[in-house]
């Protein structure tokens, strides 16, 4: 399978089976278009008009070399491998701890409903989190490295549990051979240097959560009494990104309708003087006012072709940033398994409420169909397991075709239940826009290579 | 080639072979929490 595309002046063609990326001229791009459907002769008479003759004739030569070398028109051989894939035991690997269902924010899109999940407000004890950590350390067979969220609500409000849970964990790294790598989700109001001194030792990634303007965080993100929260926050997040020495961070913030030119959020953080951050599509119910709507698509896809231009830019001039949604390993990406298999919700990948249920992923918290078991007892309703083990790229129609499939490895199960009540449909806008950010990226790496 | 600049000639189907460890990051972890970004996370097999 072909992707041809034209952006900023590239012409790019993705051999989708094989993942060989080529950029190519005119005359290429035009042969490939045509290469399956014509004979040698039939494009040499369809594109004579345009290009000389020896142009086309060298053209045809170089997709046939790149066709041998099996980088261009690759056969789709992963059909039956997902198969057996799919057959394996799966281990757990990932656990998003909801260490707190409160929140001291009360951010209008947010899909916990301002922290409390469609439940009530509850904190996660330590031994509910032991026996989380207990839980994933025995069930993670020989994967050596187990990642560990602190998740909300917003986490700080139960701080002295995951400081007591890391220090857990790290007692039981030697006499397991296990690696944990803890990272925080935030919404900043309650960190101060403690916190940010613990988090740069023991915490690989922390993920800050800011929406970019003031004005626009402060529409979505404002404090219970209506107060924005920006100007509490956004001095913190700058002090602790500064801090973070060799570990990661990331600014993430969620774009909505009231947004659309979120591309300028991304460049205010960048301005704010973050490197590495992310913003993403709200992901809402079509009756909100802020949700996105396919009318807004054009917009959105503009506003990415535009960030994506700036951040060549910026890069050229030595005062690039990392926007997460345009990072993309050509050489030493995913292999083909992970690919297939998502996101691992479900199956590799937990969420574990406050009293110690286990659910899919964090989105699907609070949905009682989806309740997989709790930490006494281990994984219960082997049922939806297995129908999340069975949730990959082949298994849904729409991804079957789509040049994206190895890319985002079939979307979002909890946006695809969300908007069609089945997690191996797809979430049709969210898939347009994850497209779009595959092709930015893909042109930004052509932009840069170009430099060298 | 003349005409063609080839970014990455990577057959993924080689990663058939030996892939799947799973050491990666799962991609949730990393920043998203509401999409799935799988194609930007790094391979962490050591026997790749």
């Amino acid at each position: 399978m072909i992707h041809q595309y034209k952006s900023n002046g590239y012409n790019i063609v993705m051999d989708i089976n094989s993942g060989a990326v080529h950029v190519v001229d005119d005359v290429v791009y035009d042969v490939v278009a045509d290469y399956e459907s014509c004979s040698r002769d039939e494009l040499i008479d369809k594109l004579s008009g345009i290009y000389a003759l020896s142009d086309i004739q060298e053209a045809v030569s170089e997709v046939e070399r790149l066709k041998e070398a099996g980088e261009l028109f690759a056969e789709d051989e992963y059909q039956d491998y997902v198969i057996d894939f799919k057959k394996r035991q799966t281990v757990v690997k990932a656990l998003c701890l909801h260490i707190a269902h409160d929140c001291n924010l009360a951010c209008r899109y947010c899909f916990a409903e301002e922290g409390e999940y469609h439940g009530r407000r509850a904190l996660m004890s330590f031994e509910v989190g032991k026996k989380a950590l207990d839980f994933l350390i025995a069930n993670s067979g020989s994967r050596r490295n187990l990642e560990v969220d602190f998740f909300g609500g917003e986490p700080l409000m139960n701080w002295e549990v995951v400081k007591q849970l890391v220090e857990y964990g790290r007692s039981q790294e030697k006499e397991h051979n296990k690696n944990f790598r803890f990272t925080l989700t935030t919404n900043g109001v309650l960190l101060n240097d403690e916190i940010m001194e613990f988090c740069n030792r023991e915490m690989s990634n922390v993920v800050l959560s800011l929406d970019g303007r003031r004005e626009v965080n402060d529409r979505m993100r404002p404090f219970r009494s209506g107060k924005g929260s920006y100007d509490l926050i956004v001095p913190k997040f700058q002090k602790f990104a500064q801090s973070r020495g060799t570990k990661d961070y990331y600014v993430r913030g969620t774009f909505t309708r009231n947004n659309l030119d979120f591309s300028r959020d991304v460049l205010h953080f960048a301005d704010l003087g973050f490197d590495k951050m992310s913003i993403e599509p709200v992901v809402a119910s079509p009756d909100e006012p802020y949700a996105i709507r396919e009318e807004d698509l054009p917009q959105i896809m503009e506003e990415y072709d535009r960030l994506a231009r700036e951040y060549i830019e910026r890069q050229k001039e030595g005062r690039g940033f990392t926007f997460f949604h345009f990072m993309i390993d050509l050489d030493q990406g995913p292999c083909v398994a992970k690919r297939l298999s998502g996101c691992g919700s479900g199956t590799e990948y937990l969420a574990v409420t406050p009293w110690g249920d286990f659910y899919p992923c964090h989105q699907f918290v609070g949905q009682e169909g989806f309740l997989l078991g709790n930490v006494e007892e281990g994984i219960t309703n082997t049922a939806v397991r297995d129908e999340f083990k069975m949730c990959n790229v082949y298994a849904k129609e729409k991804c079957r075709n789509c040049f994206a499939r190895f890319y985002c490895s079939g979307g979002c199960a909890a946006n695809s239940y969300n908007f069609h009540g089945s997690i191996t449909d797809a979430y049709d806008i969210g898939c347009e826009m994850q497209k779009k950010r595959i092709e930015c990226a893909i042109m930004i790496k052509a932009a840069l290579a170009d430099e060298e | 080639m003349q005409r063609v600049k080839t970014l990455t000639s990577k057959t993924l189907k080689n990663t058939m072979k030996k892939g799947g460890c799973g050491e990666c990051q799962t991609s949730c972890q990393s920043a998203c929490k509401t999409s799935c970004t799988v194609g930007n996370q790094t391979c962490e097999n050591q026997n790749r």
